[in-house]
């Protein structure tokens, strides 16, 4: 379930390539114990630290099954366990595993999101047309449901792998790597994952990317860096898409480049138009240039 | 929510525990995490396991951030942090995006 947002609780997601299944299971099974415990809560914590266990435990032997034995041998064990631990913990390692595996193939990630609505979809497919020859891209897709961005995305000709999210808002890194493994990589050194569009709650999800990228069409309004800052704080390139709408839409330039700025002074920028293809060359050199650095700077891929 | 407290019951039941009475977490300011949005989820996710009924406790950690040019930290919990002395813009988040178990309480 999402950290964030509360999306995908158990019992009412369809998750395609999902983490969260034997949970549900847990669930259900236990859902008829549940208002038994609640009565046996309370008159227990009455029990010890009153007088003694006896009204606790006629009510509680009728009732709970299970806990009932536990529970007498060890009245006075309340005791504090030290934990200590990130809560993304699980899905940082799976994001790091990804990233080595990445690494090893020689498969530059870029992690692409932004709101409904952006243009993630035309801007890739259309990049993936641009791409120069040595770089040759796979594409990973998520979306809540239907597969109408892969459809649309194999017609750049690139292979494409399809996650359906059912209720999760956002891709996790083990969805990418279960998804990874129906991706034929041969020849493959560019991995587009498309994620789910949201600007909150992936921002919290490492994929194991290399590059995080977040779009922001002109038609949004310039202050959406400050309204959504973990987003594009974590940006390791922002693309302005659709400029050509730019001048329909009173865009102001300059108040959009000073809130990426203030909310990410390290970001790289791009201002794009899938549509009209201005701005793209400079977004594939871009590419170009980041794929072929890290080769050189990672001589065990191939 | 779910992973968090996955965590936690598999380390309650390690220990031999019983019962999970109670739950910290430290979460920072800049975090994205909502806390009442985690309470939701922890009332929807206990029921039926150890933490049934146990009490979320959240303990805030606030955003410190760098500034080079002075060389010292300063508070603020706005994600585009300005220096207090040069009012220059930190880009070094130094604390604040925690999302941590801290400790339970388990019998």
């Amino acid at each position: 379930m999402c950290k964030d947002c509360g999306c995908g609780l158990p019992g009412e997601s369809g998750v395609g390539i999902s983490a969260h299944h034997h949970d549900h299971e847990d669930h259900h099974d236990h859902d008829h114990d549940h208002p038994h415990t609640h009565q046996h809560e309370h008159e227990h914590e009455h029990g010890h630290e009153h007088h003694d266990h006896t009204h606790g435990h006629t009510h509680k032997h009728s009732h709970v099954h299970s806990h009932a034995d536990s529970h007498e041998g060890d009245f006075e064990a309340r005791r504090t366990l030290e934990l200590q631990q990130a809560i993304l913990g699980k899905n940082d390692r799976l994001a790091e595993r990804n990233r080595g595996f990445f690494r090893a193939r020689g498969l530059m990630t870029l992690n692409v999101l932004s709101s409904p609505g952006s243009g993630k979809t035309t801007f890739l497919r259309e990049t993936v047309g641009l791409l120069p020859k040595e770089l040759k891209a796979g594409i990973i897709v998520g979306d809540l449901a239907t597969d109408n961005d892969a459809v649309s995305l194999r017609q750049s000709g690139a292979p494409v792998v399809q996650i359906t999210t059912g209720t999760m808002c956002h891709l996790e890194a083990e969805m990418v790597s279960r998804a990874v493994q129906r991706l034929e990589l041969t020849g493959l050194n560019l991995l587009i994952i498309e994620n789910v569009g949201n600007l909150v709650c992936p921002a919290s999800y490492d994929l194991g990317e290399d590059l995080r990228v977040v779009l922001l069409s002109v038609t949004e309004g310039e202050d959406k860096p400050l309204k959504y800052p973990p987003m594009f704080q974590a940006a390791n390139v922002v693309i302005i898409s659709k400029i050509d709408l730019a001048q329909a839409c009173a865009f102001n330039r300059e108040a959009v480049l000073a809130n990426i700025r203030r909310v990410n002074p390290k970001a790289q920028v791009f201002e794009v138009s899938a549509k009209t293809g201005q701005g793209m060359d400079a977004w594939r050199n871009f590419l170009a240039r980041e794929q072929s650095n890290r080769q050189t700077q990672n001589p065990l891929a191939l | 929510m779910e992973s968090a407290l996955t965590m936690a019951l598999d380390r309650a039941r390690q220990s031999g525990a019983s019962r999970v009475h109670s739950l910290r977490l430290r979460i920072g300011a800049l975090s994205g995490v909502v806390p009442d949005a985690l309470r939701f989820a922890f009332d929807a996710l206990t029921p039926g396991t150890l933490a049934e009924g146990a009490h979320l406790i959240i303990d805030p950690v606030p955003a410190r951030f760098w500034c080079a040019q002075c060389a010292m930290e300063f508070r603020s919990d706005d994600m585009f942090a300005e220096c207090p002395e040069c009012h220059v813009p930190s880009g070094e988040l130094r604390a604040g995006r925690e999302m941590e178990l801290a400790s339970m309480e388990v019998e």
